[in-house]
């Protein structure tokens, strides 16, 4: 490769072929000099539909179509762009990419390389980029809105508002730290900053505290199948998964490990996870299993706990595992109903193996999370990572606020305030002492 | 025909006289070439050193065998610890200064200095041989040739004193401007911007009516800037303290468009954090009233520092509104308020040792790149005198970095940031501020200083003597146990976990300091209170500095990722415009100095990062 030169790059961007059109984009400096080569009309007219041929090295037509040229730094990825749209088929696509690729410096993109050159010419933040992301791959329309927020910078806003309190945070300390001379600004500002503290520590604490939707949108929903041995877990799971999933036998104990299954419900992302049945043993391994089963039932958003009917046994509901909104199953109902003391607003009939009452209890579940979903309007944190900084930054704060009671010196609650600010900038960008320094000249006169 | 030099510096304010004696130690023939030697050492604006940061960058001179620190001590006429109430790391230690005295001591210590050479006289010129710079031409047209310049002429680049209308080409009131040697300076095509600042009337203390004024006293026992000064022996004076009134306000309101800055006559940008009174009537109009601070300029000088009012109204305008100020009521003038704008080199066009990219072997430090202080000049002196000498005998460059000392913060600030107006010292610019503290100065530095060959034998001794105590009783109190039911018999308050603590682990708790311990631990009477006071202060802040340690990791980390030199910014694909000009502008060394670069995001981080990785792969 050229030492340093940034390669242009090139992609199919619609889906694969065969299909009626085909989407091909190329970003990189080397667009001009494709175009002088490669098109019949020359390098065409920016932002302008142009309709043409598509030439290879030799000077053989690719295809004819529409292209569009628009040049940076006006563009996605702030580089020379070009659109070809060209026939869909397998042979067109082909020979068009070996077609711009043959040229020097030009080569097919690799994963999410446009997004990221949009990134590096300060585009997008992060979290818009990983919005783009998520948009790319959103299954359900609940994913598609939170991505498409995330794009247009919806959650940028509320991190780059929480940044700018803290910098205005950070100032009102440092004004008593460093002007402690100056009868024109605050000596004493531990009273506003205890207030705004207070309400920045409000403000994390709601957005930690959505119950993880905004994640459980992106990644799914957790369900766990949840009951003695031989109940019909693993039947219910491949009867939900519509193929098998898991191994079912007649022999109690066959599921090991958890086994999990996607599905989309209601518009929201599901998983399914078969557990082991819980009882009482002497297997080594049966009993990791057992263990899992019980991390995956904590774990999860809503717990069915199966019950065989022709042998009912509810020590399992008595497990201390359920939660009042979780569903009870009388599976096997084909084979036996019998009458068991349970409130009938959470308990169900059900066969696995039948598929009687599946739908029904499918229909509830996807209710039941699409409820959950609308608990938190526009959840803030989508991702493990922003959840992580924000808690650690909060930590921060806390701190600070026990610091600030505890009468510690203003050094220690800035520098507490400061991590928190440094933790927030991780999520999206940076921020400068420049920056807490101008929050203070701005507010304070200080002169001596 | 040989160098008679091998570093000589222009100027003889704050930075020269660092740079002078920095280099002078590290053991170069150094030349000082000043208008006049009578003013070397001068304080042209406010009679005071230290405060908050600069008092840091004092302690910090000092480690590193400056001058300012000792002379302060023999000068200083009212100190005080700013910050006594909050934790030590941003004490903040000033004095008031007697001008006379300390000119005196300085000129004293220059004179008698070894390796160093002091000449009065103009500098006209520079001498420049195949790209470097190879000396000096003075005004009598005499060559003094050298291997390295260090220029540090302050404010003296196209000065102008403003006065209400009146304009006065002038370096400070009643001398010169440099000429010749800015001219020069522009044809290298070095980034020059224009900044102001401005300095207050003089009054003449026999008018004033002192007892009406509340007095603000100096502390009971001063403490010094200088490790090596144990006590302070000038008589210790009070400063006045009077305040502006409506009327004052009044006055100056009905005036303002005969100040030189509210008139537009100025253009360059003044300092956010010194305002001129005129600025804090406008900004914070609902205010009635600003502090005032009268302070001596001397023990046997009439002459006061009005602190808090500098102007650039007319000299009558002048008259009328101080008068309204309550004990100055029939209060004489004897040099009246300016404003001064002059020129300065943009620190961006400078490596960490404060060359010029453009002309290797030229040095510059002080108020030339921006800065204002003594303090902030006189660090600069100082690195950029020893990177002279140590350039001048063949050897590398020597910088600090943000974690290691305030000096390190400032140069990096301003060669990374540039300035857009007089850049000063604050502790909120050090992100590691509880570890760069004004008590461990010399923990910190006085060792490196001995390497790089700043440190005479007498300062590297006293720190070795201290340093050892302070190791010996580390290892002294971290041997030393106590289990927690024999700490509460002593009256201390511990969790009961039965769980045996060390005494290190002990002095960590916010209620016991080390009389505590000795009162446990009789062997600890003997320790000596300079090391008792620094153990404290280490305990203090022994968890953040625990906690920082992954961010001083990161951060050299990012410094330790030099970039090419020669890299050119503009060929590298994927950058906004944007952060290529600024790339482009500062040149950064590293990665870890690009990522301070202002408006330089994440993103062009990455593209950076990328290009130079495939570079080395290519």
């Amino acid at each position: 490769m050229v030492s340093g030169v940034r390669a242009t790059i090139v992609a199919l961007s619609s889906g694969p072929p065969p299909a009626a059109l085909a989407l091909i984009r190329v970003s990189g400096p080397g667009v001009k000099s494709l175009c002088e080569r490669l098109l019949t009309c020359g390098v065409p007219e920016p932002r302008h539909a142009t309709y043409a041929g598509l030439n290879d090295a030799a000077g053989a037509l690719v295809d004819r179509g529409l292209i569009l040229h628009m040049p940076g730094p006006a563009t996605f990825t702030g580089e020379d762009t070009l659109e070809l749209t060209l026939h869909g088929g397998a042979a067109v696509i082909e020979h068009a990419l070996a077609a711009l690729t043959s040229h020097s410096n030009v080569r097919l993109a690799l994963p999410g390389e446009f997004t990221r050159r949009a990134f590096e010419a300060g585009k997008l933040d992060l979290t818009e980029a990983e919005g783009i992301a998520d948009l790319i791959e959103a299954e359900t329309r609940a994913q598609k809105a939170q991505a498409l927020r995330q794009v247009d910078g919806g959650l940028s806003l509320i991190y780059e508002r929480w940044k700018r309190e803290l910098q205005e945070l950070l100032a009102l300390i440092e004004v008593s730290v460093d002007f402690p001379d100056e009868s024109d600004a605050p000596s004493n500002t531990d009273g506003p900053v205890a207030r705004r503290l207070e309400g920045l520590i409000a403000d994390l604490q709601s957005a930690l505290g959505d119950g993880g939707i905004g994640e459980k949108i992106r990644d799914g929903f957790r369900v766990a199948l949840i009951g003695a041995p031989n109940t019909g877990k693993s039947t219910l799971l491949n009867r939900i998964a519509g193929r098998d999933a898991a191994i079912v036998t007649p022999l109690p104990g066959t599921t090991r490990d958890v086994i999990e299954v996607r599905k989309v419900l209601g518009g929201q992302i599901v998983w399914f996870a078969d557990t082991a049945g819980l009882r009482k043993t002497d297997d080594l391994i049966e009993a990791e299993g057992i263990a899992r089963a019980h991390r995956a039932a904590r774990d999860a958003d809503l717990r069915l706990f199966l019950i065989d009917a022709t042998a009912p046994d509810l020590s399992v509901i008595a497990s201390g595992l359920r939660l009042p909104h979780d569903l009870v199953l009388i599976n096997k109902s084909d084979l036996a109903r019998p009458t068991l003391p349970l409130p009938s607003n959470v308990s169900r009939e059900t066969s696995a193996a039948t598929g009687a009452g599946v739908d029904a209890l499918e229909s509830e579940i996807a209710a039941f999370l699409s409820m959950r979903a609308s608990e938190v309007e526009a959840p803030v944190i989508t991702r493990a990572r922003h959840r992580a900084r924000l808690t650690d930054g909060l930590a921060c704060l806390t701190t600070a606020r026990a610091g600030l009671a505890d009468g510690q010196g203003a050094e220690f609650v800035a520098e507490d305030v400061r991590q928190a600010l440094r933790q927030m900038e991780s999520i999206i960008g940076s921020v400068s002492t420049e920056d807490v320094l101008s929050a203070v000249f701005s507010r304070f006169c200080i002169g001596k | 025909m040989p160098n008679l030099f091998d570093v000589i510096v222009i100027g003889g304010g704050h930075a020269g006289c660092e740079a002078a004696t920095a280099s002078a130690r590290f053991g170069a023939r150094t030349a000082l070439i000043t208008h006049k030697l009578s003013t070397i050492g001068e304080m042209s604006c406010n009679p005071a050193i230290g405060g908050l940061g600069k008092g840091h960058l004092v302690r910090e001179i000092d480690a590193l065998d400056g001058v300012m620190g000792r002379m302060a001590d023999r000068a200083g006429i009212q100190f005080r610890m700013l910050n006594r109430s909050k934790g030590p790391a941003v004490w903040g230690p000033r004095a008031q200064i007697d001008r006379q005295l300390y000119r005196q001591a300085m000129q004293a210590e220059l004179a008698d200095y070894p390796n160093l050479t002091l000449i009065e006289g103009g500098a006209e010129d520079l001498i420049i041989e195949g790209g470097r710079v190879a000396g000096v031409t003075g005004q009598s047209g005499r060559a003094y040739r050298a291997a390295a310049v260090v220029i540090t002429t302050g404010t003296f680049l196209k000065g102008v004193i403003h006065i209400g209308p009146r304009r006065i080409p002038a370096g400070r009131v009643g001398e010169a401007p440099a000429i010749g040697l800015s001219d020069r300076l522009y044809s290298l095509g070095l980034p020059m911007g224009r900044l102001k600042t401005g300095t207050p009337a003089r009054l003449d203390g026999r008018t004033i009516d002192w007892a009406s004024l509340e007095m603000q006293p100096a502390d009971e026992t001063p403490v010094p800037f200088s490790y090596l000064t144990d006590r302070i022996r000038v008589p210790q004076i009070a400063c006045g303290i009077t305040t502006t009134t409506p009327e004052t306000h009044r006055i100056i309101a009905d005036h303002l468009d005969q100040s030189a800055v509210y008139s537009g006559a100025i253009a360059g940008r003044g300092p956010r954090y010194c305002p001129s009174i005129e600025d804090k009537i406008v900004r914070f109009a609902d205010r009635d009233h600003h502090q005032v601070f009268l302070e001596p300029e001397g023990l046997d000088d009439p002459v006061i520092y009005p602190n808090g009012i500098s102007t650039s109204l007319p000299e009558a305008v002048q008259d009328l509104f101080v008068r309204t100020l309550p004990g100055l009521e029939n209060v004489r003038i004897l040099q009246h308020a300016y404003a001064i704008e002059y020129d300065y080199v943009d620190p961006r066009a400078l490596t960490y040792a404060l060359e010029t990219k453009a002309l290797p072997g030229l040095y510059l430090a002080g108020q030339i790149n921006g800065t204002t202080g003594y303090e902030e000049a006189g660090a600069q002196g100082l690195v950029a005198g020893l990177n002279a000498a140590r350039a001048a005998a063949g050897q590398d460059a020597v910088s600090f970095d943000r974690a290691e000392a305030y000096i390190g913060v400032l140069i990096d600030d301003l060669v990374t940031r540039g300035v857009t107006e007089p850049y000063r010292m604050f502790t909120s610019r050090a992100e590691y501020r509880l570890q760069l503290r004004a008590d461990n100065a010399d923990q910190r530095l006085t060792d490196k200083g001995i390497k790089t060959g700043l440190v005479g034998s007498d300062r590297a001794e006293a720190f070795h003597v201290k340093h050892r105590a302070l190791d010996e009783t580390r290892r002294q109190l971290a041997a030393l146990t106590l289990s927690p039911a024999k700490a509460a018999a002593a009256g201390w308050t511990v969790n009961q976990d039965g769980r045996m603590r060390t005494a290190l682990d002990y002095l960590v708790h916010k209620d016991i300091g080390f009389d505590h311990l000795a009162a446990v631990w009789p062997e600890l009477v003997t320790v000596p209170l300079p090391v008792r006071v620094q153990i404290e202060i280490e305990a203090l802040y022994a968890g953040y500095i625990e906690r920082q340690t992954e961010d001083v990791a990161a951060l050299r980390r990012d410094e330790d990722l030099v970039l090419p030199a020669g890299l050119d910014f503009a060929a590298i694909g994927g950058l906004s415009s944007e952060a290529r000009q600024k790339l482009q502008a500062v040149r950064p060394a590293t990665l870890g100095q690009a990522s301070r670069i202002e408006g330089i995001t994440p993103g062009a981080l990455t593209a950076l990062l990328g290009h130079v990785r495939r570079r080395r792969a290519g």
